[in-house]
């Protein structure tokens, strides 16, 4: 399934009020949530709460999120990374701290809202240490494919990384 | 150097700044960049943005994270198609060893894995304990209604199988001829297409289940478990396979949650009798005076975050139905992770702790019995 399907289907899912769904939706986004909400608030409890208050967001609220509009990796990356940053304003941090903190998760929060299939490319080369061939074979693309992948995907992250900080 | 050579060293930049690039490629590519001043740039520029790549997740999920988050959001919003309560433990064991496997590195794939049963030990490697978790998986989707991922038998698979070395897996050999066909046909695939077909399998079983769904699972001859008990049963080889992995990797692995880990031992006490008698019919065979004592209770009390009580009938061939008053004649005491690790045989009966009262030879034989519930 290519994950605008997977999105799409989720989305209808979690609208049924499909309890399987839920666990699926965990299954796929609490690294990136909890990983987030770790980053930012650098607080286990803190992190813990605030992927219990996410999660728990999509759920009560599946029309919220649009398929046409944005994938949904990026779309409850967005949403973490609000909430996380209201928590922190509400704590004693100064602003240099708040942005310091939400500038180490600026990467994962940009690496998330990539299109999928650039995001996907990085992460299988990046995650084993695998060389563009080895990532081709194990997503079933041309090597050529692989290597235009890698080199767009790092350029919109560098683009983003520099026009964010 | 012409254009084209040109693009095609640009076209590398990217896998160059991953570090993906073999070493020839790579120094062909750093040759260049003495000479080109814009490949320099762009590849400066992508190696620092790859430095800022970080896994997603750096803290460790705490271990009932995911059950917290579940359950906060069901108390959110109540689910019009929950699950059944049964399919819980399946559901959260198979997510956990998911989780296992995304994590394991190229070389961890290689390790072999120990899996005890009572009748010894089978050695695989993770990509292969996944095919045999797919592979009796494979009975309970084909109850479902969902395919088979197992091809049926063909006699030429079954006779490069030394019959002798079948035998040794009995009664379970089929399950064990199973596990091993599909790992054959699937070994020429990566261990991460493994691990995706293993766990598009156990999604499309949770999707597929409802909580009036009837049916009987075949494990094998005699031995048949309803919808409902073999979902637990699958959840409890999860667990223990998906420990049997992480101890061959050197990965900690969390037991089941307190309620998945109750109807665990609820699945193994209401099975414990048939054990029992099949073992007191092996003990008197051949013998003529066989002894008939009264149908006798045994007390199984379950410490720990699963806690509760059991009674287990130890005459259950012939009285199937105890007295409702009748007295235990002895109560065995121990905790429920225990429990379940004795009963998948990783542990010695002999040298575990528990806490016995009453009738000694009636504790000795439960505990001789729980062992023989595991299967290879």
């Amino acid at each position: 399934m290519t994950a605008p399907d997977w999105d799409q289907q989720m989305r209808s899912r979690l609208a049924r009020g499909e309890e399987s769904a839920l666990g699926e939706l965990y299954d796929q986004l609490s690294p990136l949530v909890h990983g987030l909400a770790g980053r930012i608030l650098a607080d286990e409890t803190a992190a813990a709460q605030l992927t219990r208050e996410v999660f728990g967001h999509l759920w009560a609220h599946p029309e919220e999120f649009d398929p046409a509009e944005r994938s949904l990796r990026s779309w409850i990356g967005e949403l973490t990374h609000q909430r996380a940053v209201q928590r922190l304003r509400r704590t004693a941090l100064d602003a240099e701290e708040i942005s310091d903190r939400v500038a180490a998760a600026q990467v994962q929060y940009v690496v998330a809202a990539l299109p999928p299939t650039l995001r996907q490319t990085i992460e299988t080369a990046w995650s084993d240490g695998r060389t563009y061939q080895e990532t081709a074979r194990q997503l079933g693309i041309s090597e050529q494919v692989a290597k235009q992948r890698l080199r767009l995907g790092l350029q919109l992250l560098a683009s983003e990384l520099e026009f964010g900080s | 150097m012409t254009e084209l050579e040109h693009e095609a060293l640009r076209g590398l930049l990217g896998a160059w700044a991953l570090r993906a690039c073999p070493t020839d490629e790579a120094a062909e590519l750093e040759r260049h960049f003495d000479a080109c001043p814009d490949c320099a740039e762009e590849g400066a520029r992508l190696r620092h943005a790859a430095g800022r790549l970080a896994p997603d997740d750096p803290l460790d999920r705490p271990d009932g994270l995911r059950q917290q988050v579940l359950d906060f959001c069901l108390s959110r919003r109540a689910p019009e198609l929950p699950l059944a309560p049964w399919v819980g433990p399946y559901a959260a064991e198979t997510a956990k060893l998911d989780a296992l496997l995304r994590d394991l590195g190229r070389s961890e794939w290689q390790e072999t894995v120990e899996l005890p049963w009572h009748g010894g030990v089978l050695r695989r490697n993770p990509a292969e304990v996944v095919c045999h978790l797919a592979a009796v998986d494979g009975l309970l989707a084909a109850t479902l209604g969902l395919p088979d991922p197992v091809e049926p038998s063909a006699t030429e698979i079954l006779a490069r199988v030394p019959a002798q070395a079948r035998s040794s897996y009995e009664p379970w050999g089929h399950l064990v001829e199973r596990s091993d066909r599909l790992a054959d046909s699937r070994a020429g695939l990566s261990p991460d297409t493994v691990r995706t077909l293993w766990r598009q399998q156990s999604l499309a079983v949770i999707r597929t289940v409802q909580p009036d769904s009837a049916g009987l699972v075949r494990y094998g001859p005699g031995a048949e478990l309803p919808v409902r008990d073999a979902f637990v049963d699958r959840a409890f080889e999860c667990w223990i396979h998906g420990e049997d992995v992480a101890r061959a990797v050197d990965y900690p692995y969390a037991g089941p949650a307190p309620q998945h880990l109750r109807q665990m031992v609820d699945l193994a006490a209401r099975m414990l009798p048939t054990v029992l008698a099949g073992l007191r019919t092996a003990a008197y065979a051949g013998t003529a005076g066989r002894p008939r004592p009264a149908a006798r209770l045994l007390k199984l009390v379950i410490e720990g975050p699963a806690a509760g009580e059991w009674l287990i009938p130890l005459d259950a061939e012939r009285h199937p139905e105890p007295e409702p008053d009748a007295e235990p004649v002895a109560e065995l005491v121990m905790d429920g992770i225990e429990f379940c690790q004795l009963a998948a045989a990783h542990r010695d009966p002999d040298r575990l702790p528990v806490g016995e009262y009453g009738d000694r030879a009636a504790i000795r034989e439960v505990l001789t019995a729980v062992p023989l519930l595991s299967r290879p």
